[in-house]
């Protein structure tokens, strides 16, 4: 027996089982066609991530149809069929999509409110905010210290400083609105 | 193996349950034009005039007209059911063809023979109204019953598929209306049939693609 009439073999009875509910034939099954999906998927497809779509759509479609499947007949052109038919949706897909849209690099790091596309730089300058918080009153420096900056919960920071779990949470509210305000100011105020 | 390939297989596996494996399309196809042939028969048993029937019937062309329908009907069903599914032929798509040219041959030549007869009145639409109201009308609950069966294939190429089951569901309208219809086939009523039929065989992609979505139903 050739080696492709083996694999065909093992391939239906993987399916006929998998039918009658075999998880470990189905896993052994899925990921021993993912590679003959994408040899098939390789002749329609340049782009890797286009051909790895293109398995995962055959995949999810093979899952979904698995009920159609007649164990009586060959695997491999059901399987190739289908493949075939998800490729041609996945070109028209990708056709609509590049004839409809534009790529815009930038989309993902430009907001409309002026203020969420500053530079992460600000955020980034320990000096500044360390200094914000050293002029912070006595209260809501310790809060942020404890809470933030040594990331205690709020238990093991009333614990470690004598204050009441209110207190701590009444300071720590205020504190990061004194420092909101100071760094927000800090950066319109020098634009 | 990409990542995101083995956590949808990890994902699949986890989800998958025993399935009910569908039967043989051509014994699925035979349920499906017994039970419609059961509803037809009883509507027209109770409902139709079987004298008028039976007086036109004896002419050789109204026959070869209602077997030719009635074979294109039953052909289409065998394509609809064995096209939903995805190894099999596109050439199933062939079948119907052959009854469908002689039942618009036939249908033709009545409606020469109509208009040999009565001229320029054979453009009226008159009773041609009814039969649009009638294929219509029967082809609903029989276009339903017959997309319950195929979404169970989950098929494909939704469009031939669709357009084998409207050509089978007005085809079996078609040859459910001779049993009430009191004339020969006019010009008008040609045409009343054609965008009739053309009515149901382009609404199945649309009502097929609503039906389609969905997963398999567990065993």
């Amino acid at each position: 027996m050739t080696e492709t009439s083996d694999t065909e073999s093992r391939w239906c009875g993987l399916m006929k089982a998998a039918q009658d509910g075999d998880k470990t034939a189905y896993d052994r099954l899925l990921r021993e066609i993912a590679p003959f999906i994408r040899a098939l998927a390789m002749r329609q497809h340049r782009t890797p991530d286009w051909i790895e779509d293109a398995v995962q759509e055959v995949l999810l479609t093979v899952h979904r149809v698995r009920h159609t499947y007649d164990p009586n007949r060959p695997f491999k052109p059901w399987l190739a069929t289908i493949t075939q038919r998800r490729c041609i949706d996945l070109l028209r897909r990708h056709g609509r999509t590049s004839a409809r849209e534009t790529s815009n690099d930038t989309a993902y790091e430009t907001f409309p409110d002026p203020r969420a596309n500053r530079p992460m730089e600000v955020y980034a300058a320990k000096e500044g905010l360390d200094e914000a918080i050293a002029g912070l009153p006595e209260q809501q420096r310790e809060a942020v210290e404890l809470l933030k900056l040594q990331e205690m919960s709020l238990k093991e920071a009333s614990d470690a400083s004598g204050r009441s779990v209110g207190a701590l949470k009444v300071n720590i509210h205020r504190a990061i609105k004194s420092l909101r305000a100071r760094l927000i100011g800090e950066r319109t105020g020098g634009e | 193996m990409a990542n995101s390939t083995e956590r949808l297989i990890e994902r699949l596996v986890a989800e998958a349950g025993p399935v009910r494996r569908l039967r043989p399309p051509a014994i699925r196809a035979g349920l499906w034009l017994t039970a419609a042939g059961a509803a037809i028969a009883l509507f027209v048993y109770v409902f139709a005039d079987f004298g008028m029937f039976f007086r036109r019937a004896s002419d050789a062309k109204l026959a070869i007209e209602l077997i030719a329908t009635l074979i294109t009907g039953i052909a289409a069903t065998f394509a609809a059911f064995e096209l939903s599914l995805p190894d099999r032929s596109a050439r199933w798509a062939l079948l119907p063809l052959p009854p469908l040219a002689v039942w618009i041959g036939t249908s033709g030549y009545s409606c020469y023979r109509h208009w040999l007869s009565f001229g320029p009145g054979g453009w009226e639409i008159g009773e041609s109204a009814n039969c649009f109201v009638f294929i219509l009308s029967a082809s609903i609950p029989l276009g339903v019953s017959i997309l319950i069966l195929l979404r169970r294939a989950a098929p494909l190429a939704p469009i031939p598929v669709a357009a084998a089951s409207g050509l089978s569901v007005a085809a079996i309208a078609a040859f459910a209306l001779q049993f009430f219809h009191p004339f020969d086939v006019t010009f008008m009523d040609l045409g009343v049939h054609v965008v009739a039929v053309t009515i149901v065989v382009f609404a199945m992609p649309a009502l097929e693609r609503l039906a389609t979505q969905r997963l398999p139903r567990q065993a």
